[in-house]
């Protein structure tokens, strides 16, 4: 009898597990495509390496989807945004938003910021056929997955062109490269930076790689540092680059660092050492929105925001927002869900008024937009230089 | 030259590093014949540790502001080295208790109030954050009431269970615990890069002929010298030493010698968490690197084949096989190849293993069939 009291203690074990594990999941409605709410799916960062990224970008999503359910929602409908974690992991992104797209049916998919989740996850969107638009993914290659995937940003062709414009502007002559080898972004960036500075009449003195998760760049800066480069690219994010900033100075390497959208997080001064720190004065180019400019959509932006979030909002933010904007206007341009509808609709965005520049969507779906040079300044980055496309001759 | 010399002095704080979790790798090797894979994440503990310490706990000066601060700072600083590796070592003692001991032992009844308040861990975090004192009470109350209703499956299980289990079981019992560390982590404290600020000042030291030598390299060195120093006399001179000794010779001949072989191996554990820990403190306080509870994955898979180089089971093996790794990976790293720093590093584990296939200081053993 003892045994069989056992058992059933046993199975009451598991039955409490089990429900704990089932509680946290809330029914969702079946998802109806022409009547009840629009749902909306969106794959973010939340936690992770990159979690600065993601959260920035969902607040802006957010506050899009809310400005348009407190407009009327889309069509007569409201507009619902379901959240997944990819935990800044690629195979989960690509998880998450098969969930998102079978489960939830959602109708457009907004995310990522990091390149490599992007390009996780759009074959999965290309192939359900839910156009999806990423707010920050910048290598060239995310769109190429297919008709359906767009971005509101430009692309590193152009951001490491105006870096490596930038820098033989500024003076440099010779440049090193540090790049995290395992990272499309980076590799990319790296190559696009080298073609233009080179053009231009610069050389790169050195090259040199590591990886995300590595504790130790003493040595590959020390080898950069033989080479006397008038400044080092590292278009890494910003989770490694404070500590190879730091690492940098204590081997001797003085010169001015520069970086990418990357580095764009207001954790990357206290891991550089606080403000004043190793990055000081160090340059990094941004898409077209910081708090020092007087555009009239970047100044109402900012008020709204700092009244929802009672804090500023990042470019990242800004493109998160942009995006959802731009989808709740072809939306209703579309006048249905539709997804080949839905699709064109986007894809004819002209002229759409975004916080980070006016948004026009190209034959290969990216947008073609202005870049900042930031400088870091203290806990802060300074508008230095702006690039348009054409001055720059792209 | 100049540059050989330069990387010889980072390859050297680093070797030094992974000589510390090396060491804790080898001495559990040589008492259980075990691979602890969850050494690595005891490391990464220490790192956290010596985070929460900079961070919240202790009342650190901001340098930046008061450079005045200075000395109470490394008096602090050596508080938190203090606190990392009693953390750990308490930690190492609890991962054998319970999950090593029972594999040899069979499963005890208090085992069950362990593992509740494991399994409460997911649910308390639904709660909220973990610096809420209402949280880590919850949790306290959820894993009391876990850990009574696990009873009657530990009895359960103990009833049935055969104690005679296989290397590989604990082998994968290891694999375990680094997962619930690892994700344990990432549910309490999150994946957020974190960094531990400027505690100490910092200077750098140009030697003549240019080598540049900072003193958190310094730091590390003179630290791990010093803990490898204690270490050697413990287990040379000390009783407990020789007990480990006895058991890593032969476990069932020090038992019939009236060994505790169970408190010594306690004490193993605990000797190899301190290490980490204080390994784990020094790169989180002195090298700058983002920490996450991933973070002790990539140093300890590099100190257990540092430990192989060495020869499983010696000391001394562990330090020099620490020492070549670090050094190897300084000189791929600083030359044109940085790519293949990692490749290159365990190539050089085949050779020697084709070479001396019980490593550079291990002996042979003939296995007993």
């Amino acid at each position: 009898m003892v045994r069989v009291r056992n058992a059933v203690v046993a199975l009451g074990v598991i039955a409490v597990f089990a429900a704990f594990a089932g509680g946290c999941k809330k029914d969702q409605p079946a998802g109806a495509n022409d009547t009840g709410d629009i749902v909306i799916g969106e794959y973010a960062s939340l936690t992770g390496t990159t979690a600065t990224f993601g959260n920035s970008t969902h607040r802006g999503v957010q506050m899009a989807i809310d400005d348009a359910n407190a407009a009327g929602g889309v069509n007569g409908r409201k507009l619902r945004l379901v959240v997944e974690d990819d935990q800044s992991k690629p195979d989960i992104a690509r998880t998450v938003v098969t969930k998102l797209i079978t489960q939830d049916k959602a109708v457009a998919i907004l995310g990522e910021v990091a390149s490599t989740r992007s390009m996780a996850a759009a074959p999965v969107c290309q192939q359900y056929k839910v156009p999806m638009i990423s707010p920050a993914s910048t290598n060239p290659a995310v769109t190429d997955a297919g008709d359906y995937i767009f971005r509101v940003c430009f692309t590193d062709d152009f951001q490491a062109a105006v870096v490596g414009y930038f820098a033989y502007e500024q003076g440099y002559r010779k440049a090193a490269i540090f790049k995290d080898i395992k990272n499309d972004y980076s590799v990319a960036f790296a190559a696009n930076f080298a073609k233009e500075f080179t053009k231009r009449g610069g050389t790169i003195v050195g090259e040199q790689v590591f990886q995300e998760g590595d504790t130790d760049f003493k040595a590959q800066l020390t080898s950069l540092s033989a080479a006397k480069p008038d400044a080092v690219l590292i278009p890494g994010y910003y989770s490694e680059v404070g500590t190879i900033a730091r690492q940098a100075r204590e081997v001797g390497l003085k010169v001015p660092l520069l970086g990418g959208d990357g580095w764009d997080s207001p954790k990357l001064v206290p891991g550089a050492g606080g403000p004043g720190g190793a990055l000081e004065g160090c340059f990094f180019s941004n898409h077209y929105f910081s708090k020092d400019l007087k555009e009239e959509a970047t100044q109402q932006f900012l008020a709204a925001f700092k009244k929802k979030y009672d804090t500023d909002p990042d470019a990242l933010a800004a493109l998160g927002y942009d995006a959802g904007k731009l989808l709740v206007d072809a939306l209703k341009r579309a006048g249905s869900t539709d997804s080949a509808k839905l699709r064109d609709a986007i894809a004819a965005t002209k002229d759409f008024p975004g916080v980070t520049g006016k948004i026009t969507l190209d034959e290969k779906r990216n947008a073609r937009k202005a870049a900042l040079i930031l400088q870091v300044k203290g806990d802060r980055f300074g508008v230095f230089k702006s690039y348009r496309p054409e001055e720059i001759g792209q | 030259m100049q540059s050989f010399l330069q990387q010889a002095v980072f390859g050297i704080q680093l070797g030094s590093l992974y000589a510390l979790i090396a060491i804790g790798y080898t001495l559990v090797y040589g008492v259980l014949r075990l691979i602890n894979f969850a050494h690595g994440d005891v490391f990464m503990v220490g790192a956290f540790v010596c985070y929460y310490a900079c961070t919240r706990w202790l009342p650190f000066r901001d340098l930046s502001a008061d450079p005045a601060g200075a000395t109470t700072n490394i008096a602090l600083a050596v508080v938190v080295l203090i606190m990392a590796m009693a953390v750990c070592a308490l930690l190492g003692v609890l991962i054998e208790r319970f999950a090593y001991r029972p594999l040899r032992n069979g499963l005890r009844i208090a085992d069950a109030h362990f593992w509740g308040l494991v399994a409460a861990l997911p649910v308390a975090v639904r709660l909220g954050p973990f610096s809420h004192p209402g949280v880590l009470l919850a949790w306290l109350v959820i894993g009391v009431a876990f850990g009574y209703a696990l009873r009657p499956v530990v009895a359960w299980i103990a009833r049935r269970s055969v104690r005679a289990t296989s290397r590989l079981n604990a082998l994968i019992t290891a694999i375990g615990v680094s997962f619930v560390l690892e994700y344990g982590g990432l549910l309490v404290v999150g994946a957020d890069p974190n960094f531990v600020p400027t505690i100490v000042p910092e200077r750098v030291y140009v030697l003549p002929g240019g080598v540049r030598v900072g003193t958190p390299q310094l730091a590390i060195l003179a630290i791990s010298l010093v803990l490898m120093l204690v270490l050697r006399y413990i287990v040379t001179y000390t009783r407990r030493g020789k007990a480990m000794r006895a058991i890593a010779h032969d476990i069932e001949a020090a038992k019939l010698m009236g060994i505790d072989t169970d408190r010594v191996i306690s004490f193993t554990f605990a000797l190899g968490g301190a290490l980490a820990g204080a390994g784990g403190a020094l790169v989180a306080a002195l090298t700058h690197v983002k920490i996450t509870p991933l973070f002790g994955l990539l140093p300890g898979i590099k100190a257990f084949v540092a430990a192989v180089l060495g020869g499983p089971g010696s000391i001394p093996g562990a330090v020099l096989g620490g020492l070549l790794m670090g050094l190897a990976e300084a000189f791929v790293a600083g030359s044109k190849a940085s790519a293949f720093r990692d490749a290159i590093a365990f190539c050089i584990l085949i050779v020697l293993l084709l070479v001396r296939p019980s490593g550079l200081l291990g002996r042979h053993v003939a296995e007993k069939v």
